[in-house]
Order: structure tokens, then sequence, then C-alpha cells
């Protein structure tokens, strides 16, 4: 089958409009008969809700928390880009969209960017209509901060707070429509598969997770918007309950899945303490701005920090990229952290050799004062010190690579739709926008442009012009698939082993951030692929859920994410066995140049790997979309 | 350390609840809560017990997932800290804790320590919101917004809707959050359209959720993981009598056809 990217014709500066002005339209009165299924509800999932149901569609959206207002976007801390150019510097949507097309390292569709960057400064405007607090100048005007990767500031942000303040004002939004009945919104349910019919998205199958009863929901297209994968880790910063199996049953269902194997791993979170620890805390890149890292030049310096002299330290990231400093891309400041510490000059407990490097804002104190370090960063640094222990303004922080975000996803066209009929994928779930690695404060941009600016205007491209039969939740194939849920869910029960899911959710983790995370070669991949196939089968085996299906059981919810990650997680490896090149997030340890980076090959890497679906444990089926270049030259990636 | 916890298990809503009592050895200083309740939970699993129920999600203190009442102060002992973010080594070797779930009439409680917070939802549905639709808004710096009121306003704005204001109020009553949200929109010159509706809408709803009266204990403040000031409660009632009693006069509503 070939991947159509419906990409419209004409110049990458004129596509979206004319597009715009082209795609067809639903009538208003027809609009109130399409129902619309939205899963999740962060920042794509809920800005998506509010705005169908403004134009007049039928609504319903789905999140596993028990509100809404909790989706995992509330985390993000340090900002949103917008091509506003408020500052005067020379930023330009033209300047943005090279940014985030190099930034990932050449990987991502360049119309779908473009389209990004375009519309990121309305997304300000319509954040700051909903009463959104960003961060004001003396004057009144919005203030930009500067991110990593980029050279100019265009980042607009809300203290450490601006996903939880970008979320609460999509939140509001979205519940001003359930209020007025236009979006009916079900908490605590948790999507388990979809529904296909004569090649349509028509449904979901749901679990309420408080009475444990299994639902089928019909209408008219489905919209996911389930976010990223990152937990396949475990040890991650996503929030627990973030998972890969909304969007994994709809790779099982026929949804291509693109680039798995692009992870982005944070160069900025708070090292791990010990063997308990179950979640990772990200400290926003932000801190990058005015932080300097360095570790001690000889491997084993146990001394605390402020007996190393100046001399004796390395900051390495300066020393590297003279002209962007600590503020190299993620994926850069990520593997020579992991570098530095490999070479056993890393920091923290255990001395020498620690998995920490350090973060230190002595410079930026004594240059701006701790009273304006206090006010960018506060609520940070008393996150790190509860944390810790440790009071950031009197020694350094240590921080360490983590696992933050998933480039890849669903498959998607132009039009955000997967190459299932009706089946959107929105935000972190789909593919489409951050190539093999995400430049900071881009995740919100992207997740509110789907959202507010794009799935409105595409989705209805597609119900005015599908035949969509009428079906319900009677219909065999719904009964079908209900069945098959029903039955996983008893198997998932019956099974009387001995470990339990967070025990084997533990052991993949750990053999995915060893063999398929930072760095990775052939032989630990195949490897790995061998270890993932012997942990399901030993899952089903010997896993104990406990407790009934029929009432809130966390233990079930997880041991069904947990499942999912398996199957997941062979694609993933393969998906990065088969990329012979290193890109982005992805380095393949047999491909860097002379100085560590990585090495691309455009020649026979330049296109989006999405994969087929073929059968649990069976070889999936390569589909390659070409990604042609006509605005940007390729480039090696030189943040020197 | 070692601690002895008591923990509140209820099997379900209206259900009789009791305190069960666990000995937990071997715990980290560095563990937080909820790491030690992992723990305890893969134990009382490996024992084919039923592990202890309770909401969390993010473990970094911004969701407003967790929450519990830690001898009886929600949240725990910590100042401005989640019960996700508390630690362990907030607590002496052999300390005895008592675990319980927010409790509140208009949180019922669902099992064990996870309650039902959906009526801090329907009180944001009933006008916690500035009506602009997506589309419409203007360039974002045609508006000026002073900084300290921005900063006020992003203060109040900090709400993780988490409920231990309700949970720490001997009235249970949920003015913090409804003042919170009330303040955050009501200082901007955005949420001045609907700032009188806003008001009213909310406090109705509230009332209708079974949250109790304030009576200015102030607890909620001590309780709030984000140090939301009462001052915001008082920014509500100036607003919400204000608008009671010198109403402002309402254009004639418009029926009948053209």
């Amino acid at each position: 089958m070939e991947l159509r990217s419906h990409i419209p014709a004409g110049p990458l500066e004129a596509k979206w409009e004319r597009h715009r002005s082209e795609i067809k339209l639903v009538n208003p009165a027809n609009k109130l008969k399409r129902h619309i299924l939205v899963v999740g509800s962060g920042l794509a999932g809920a800005s998506a809700a509010a705005s169908l149901a403004e134009l007049g569609y039928q609504v319903s959206c789905f999140c596993f928390q028990d509100s809404a207002r909790r989706a995992h976007s509330i985390s993000a801390q340090g900002g949103i880009n917008a091509a506003k150019n408020y500052q005067n510097d020379g930023d330009s949507v033209f300047r943005l969209f090279y940014d985030t097309i190099k930034g990932g390292d050449f990987r991502a569709r360049e119309a779908n960017v473009y389209r990004l960057a375009d519309v990121s400064a309305r997304i300000i405007d319509q954040c700051t209509a909903q009463g959104v607090p960003f961060a004001r100048e003396y004057g009144g005007l919005l203030a930009n901060r500067s991110f990593g990767g980029v050279q100019v500031s265009r980042t607009f942000y809300a203290r450490g707070q601006t996903g939880q303040q970008l979320l609460l004002g999509a939140y509001q939004a979205l519940s001003r429509q359930i209020g007025s009945g236009n979006v009916r919104m079900d908490p605590r349910a948790e999507m388990l598969d979809l529904v296909v019919i004569d090649g349509q998205a028509r449904g979901i199958i749901v679990r309420d997770l408080v009475t444990g009863a299994v639902s089928a929901h019909a209408g008219d297209a489905v919209v996911l918007a389930t976010g990223g994968y990152s937990n396949v880790y475990y040890l991650s910063t996503n929030a627990k309950g973030c998972n890969v199996t909304a969007i994994w049953r709809a790779y099982k269902r026929g949804a291509k899945f693109a680039n798995p194997c692009f992870t982005q791993i944070h160069p900025t979170c708070i090292p791990q303490t010990g063997p308990h620890q179950s979640k990772l805390t990200l400290m926003s890149e932000s801190l990058r701005n005015d932080g300097r890292i360095w570790v001690p030049k000889k491997k084993g310096d146990t001394r605390p920090p402020h007996q190393i002299p100046e001399e004796e330290r390395d900051y390495y990231l300066e020393r590297l990229y003279p002209s962007y400093g600590n503020l190299a891309p993620r994926d850069m400041a990520s593997r020579r952290a992991k570098q530095v510490c490999d070479e056993g000059r890393g920091v923290g407990p255990g001395g020498g050799g620690g998995h920490g490097v350090y973060l230190d804002f002595r410079d930026a104190i004594a240059r701006l004062g701790r009273r304006a370090i206090a006010e960018r960063y506060g609520n940070l640094f008393e996150m790190y010190q509860r944390i810790t222990g440790e009071d950031p303004f009197q020694v350094p922080m240590r921080i360490y690579p983590a696992p933050h975000y998933t480039m890849g996803g669903l498959w998607v066209d132009y039009n955000l739709m997967t190459t299932i009929d009706g089946l959107y994928a929105i935000g972190e779930a789909n593919f489409s926008d951050h190539g093999a690695n995400r430049l900071g404060a881009s995740a919100l941009m992207q997740g509110l442009a789907d959202g507010y600016f794009i799935l409105p205007y595409t989705i209805g491209d597609y119900l005015a012009q599908a035949k969509l039969a009428k079906v319900d939740p009677e219909h065999p194939a719904f009964r079908q698939v209900q069945g098959e849920v029903g039955e996983r869910i008893r198997r998932l029960l019956a099974a009387s082993g001995r470990k339990t899911a967070d025990a084997f959710h533990r052991e993949i983790g750990r053999v995915m951030w060893d063999k398929c995370g930072m760095s990775r070669n052939a032989a630990g991949l195949k490897e790995a692929m061998g270890q993932i196939g012997a942990l399901r089968d030993e899952f089903w085996k010997d896993v104990y859920v406990g407790g009934r299906g029929e009432d809130l059981n966390q233990s079930l919810e997880h041991a069904g994410r947990v499942a999912d990650f398996f199957e997941f997680a062979e694609l993933m490896c393969h998906d990065a066995l088969h990329r012979e090149e290193s890109c982005g997030c992805h380095f393949r340890e047999e491909y860097q140049t002379p100085e560590g980076e990585a090495k691309r090959d455009d020649e026979r890497f330049g296109y989006v790997a999405a994969w087929e679906f073929a059968g649990v444990g069976k070889e999936p089926v390569l589909h390659k979309e070409p990604l042609a270049f006509e605005a940007v030259h390729l480039a090696q990636r030189s943040y020197k | 350390m070692r601690v002895r916890l008591h923990v509140w298990r209820q099997p379900g809503p209206g259900l009789a609840g009791v305190f069960v009592r666990y000995d937990m050895t071997e715990v980290s200083p560095d563990m937080s809560f909820l790491e030690m309740l992992d723990v305890l939970n893969q134990q009382l699993l490996s024992r084919k017990d039923e592990p202890i129920a309770f909401d969390h999600d993010c473990r970094e203190g911004i969701c407003g997932a967790c929450g519990m009442v830690i001898n009886g102060r929600p949240h725990g002992p910590q100042r401005a800290t989640t019960t996700c973010q508390l630690h362990m080594r907030s607590f002496p070797d052999g300390a005895e804790l008592w675990i319980e779930p927010w409790r509140a009439r208009a949180f019922p409680v669902i099992k064990d320590l996870v309650v039902d917070r959906g009526a801090f939802d329907r009180i944001i549905q009933a006008g916690g919101f500035i009506t602009a639709r997506t589309g419409s808004a203007p360039e974002a710096n045609s508006l000026l917004v002073p900084k300290r009121d921005a900063d006020l306003a992003m203060d109040a704005a900090a709400c993780i809707g988490c409920g231990a204001c309700v949970a720490a109020c001997p009235n249970a009553s949920a003015m913090l959050f409804v003042a919170a949200k009330v303040s955050h929109l009501g200082l901007l010159p955005q949420g001045q359209p609907e700032r009188d509706t806003r008001v009213v809408g909310m406090v109705a709803q509230m009332d209708a959720e079974g949250f109790g009266a304030c009576t200015n204990h102030g607890e909620c403040m001590a309780a709030c993981p984000k140090e939301i000031s009462i001052d915001f409660i008082a920014q509500l009632n100036r607003d919400y009598w204000k608008t009671k009693l010198a109403p402002k006069p309402q254009a004639k509503e418009f029926t009948g056809a053209a």
C-alpha cells in the first residue's frame, strides 16, 4: 500500500492557506448530526474537543484521569514557542520552521512543520484571550525567554507552569462546552480498543475505571489525543498513567506506526536515588539559560563542588559547542552528559562515577542577583530542594538525562488522518512535526496547533465527503471487539502467577533503557528483541493481577498497559535496528562522525518509516514515505 | 527507617471502612510518600492481598490527582507540598501514620483513598472560564496587562484542583478553590465582561454540590500545596456581594420575531 501524505500543491508558504480555502465544509445543520469521539483531554484533546463543539459537532471526550484538567500536558514547565518576533531579534515564521526542521535533524515533513510555525502566533492570541496569565513586561506587554537549540527569544511562559496554564485554558474552554451540553465528558474512562467498520473508524471500546464496566461508543470519526509512550522505559518524566494502549490498539487495527524509535531523552532531570524510584522528575530546560553545566576534569573526583577550582572544571557543552554552549539541543546535551558520566566523571552519591552532572547557578547569581534568579526559577528551585533536600542557591543542582517525549507515533497525513479513514491522531500521539528530535517549548505549540487550528478544519473535509452508514453499538463489529476486550481482561485476571505487573514493567524498562535508549547498536537491539519476547511470554504465564474486573482495580489497569508495552517495545527495537544511521535522538553507535555527532544517511534513510502490524511476534511490514525538502538545504546539524 | 501505617480501607462507595495496620521496614528516607505506598502495594500483591487504591499521576505536584490526609493534615506535614512530593525524610524513624481520604460530603469516597472530585469540574462548568471562541482572539499584545495584575492572577491560577482546601476546612467549604478561579479571571482585563455572571454561577454551583460555607478559619490556606492566599476569598466576597447588592442594569430580553 502507498502512503499518501496529501500535501497540497503550491509554494510552501501558501499550502495551508490554499488547502483551507479548498477543503470541503460541513453544512452547519449537518454538523449537529455528526458525532466525534475524542480520546484524551490534554492540550491537543481538550482544545480539539472544545473547538469542534464550538463549531456545532456532537462531541464525546474520554480521559483516564479523574478530571480532564489532570492530563499530562499539565506538567510542561518551560514555555511555548511562537513566531511573534516581539523581541525584534529577527524571528519569523520561516525561522521557526527552519529551527524546528533542523532541530529534528531533517526527519520531519516540511509542509507540516511550516504550517505549525505559521499558526503558532495565533495560539498565543487564543490563549491570551482565554485568560492564560503569561509573563508580562512592566509595560504590560508579553515577555519572552530563550530556549535550547535556537538563537532568538520566542518562548512565551507562565512562570515554570506554562503547560498547566495552557491546559487550564483549554480545559476551561472544554468545560464551557460541557456545561452547555455540547460535549459529553467521560473521565476515569480508558479506551481499550478501536472499532473499524468497512475501513472506517466508527467507535471505541472503553472501560469505566470505577465500575469496571466495558462499553461501546459509536461515532462518525475518532480522534486519538492520547500522548506519548516514554513509559515503555518504566522510569521516565511522564505521569504514571501515560501509556501506549490507545495508539497501539489502533495500530493493531490497521493504523501505521511511524518512527517509533524516535524517543527523546531530556537532559535536565533529577538523578535517580534508589531502586524504589517509580518516576523521574524533570527540571525545566529553561534552567539552561542561566545555569552552567560542568563536571570535574578528573575522573573519580569526590570533592564537593565548591572545593573544585575553576581550572579543574570542564564546562563541556561550552567547550564543544561554543556558539550555543549550554543551550545546545536536547539530544546533544543528553548524549554528552552520558558520555562524561561513562568516562567516570559523573557526580553525585557514590562519589566519582555517579550518574549526574552539575547545573551551576553560581555565576548567574553573582551577575543578576539572587532575586532575579528566584523570580525566574523560584518554583523550580523549591521543587528541586523538596526532592533532593539540597538548596540550589548554595550547591549546584545535579541533573541527568531521562526519557521524556516521543517524536514517533501514529502515521498521519497532512490532514492529521491516520491510514484508517476517519481515525485522526493529534499532539504527541502522532509523528508529524518533530522529526528525530523535538526542540524545547514546541510540544505545547504542536498540541494546541493540532487541536485549535488544524483538526477542526481537516476533519470537516472528511465528514463532508465520507459515506457513513448508520451504526450503533449493537452492530456485530462492536459486539465482537467488545467481546475481545472482555476476554483479554478475563485472561489477565485469570493469570495466577507470582510477579506483579509493576515488576515486569521495571524489567522491560531496564532492557529498553540499556539497549534502545540514549544510544543503540545492532547487537544490543537484537539482544533486546530476544529478551522482550521471552519476558512477554513470561508475563502472560507468571503475572499476578488480583482483584475483580467489575471494580476500581489499579493493578488491572497497569497490567493491561504493560502487556501493550511488551508488544510495542519489540516494534521500537525493530525500527531502531532497521534505521542504520544516526539522526537526532536516534544515535546508532556504528554511525557517528569523528567528533561523536550523529551521522545521517539521507541517501538511504531520508524517509519516514511507517510500520504495518502483521501479528504479535511477527515481523512488521515497512512502508516508506520519502521526505522531499524543497525549502531547506540538508546539512549536518552544527551548533558549534 | 521503619514506619507503622494505619490506612483507611473502604471497599466501595457507601460501604463501611476501617483502618488497617501495616508495618513497613526498610523504608528509605529518599522515597517519596507515594513510592513508600508503591512498595507496600507490591508487598500486598505478592501476598495476594488487595493493594491500596489511591489517585496519583504526575508525581511532580502539578496534576492535583494525589492527596490524602496524613495524621490529620491534608498532604501531610510539609508546607507547600503535595503528597507525591512529600519525602519520607520528613518523618522520624518509627513514625506512626494515619492515612485517610479527603473527608467531605461533596467528595464521596469511591474506594480506599480515592474520592470523587467531580464537583470541582461542575463548578468550573458553571462559569469558571472566559468565553473566547477558537479563532476569534485579537492580537495578544493589543491588550496590556500590568505586570502586578498578571503576577497576582498567576498566583491564583496556580491552583491544582486537588481538594486539600476542602479536606482541611471544618465546614468542608470549597471557597478557596472557587475564589482562586474567580480571582484569576477577574484580575485580568479579558475576564471583565463575564465577571458578574461568573462569580454568581460558580457560587451557586458550589452551594448545590453540598460544600459548606466559609467561616474564616484559614485552614485551607495552610493546607494548600500552592499556598493560595485567602485574600482571594475576600476578593470573591467583594465581587459576589457587589453583584448581588448592586446589580448592573440589564438590557431587556429580546424575544419574538423582528
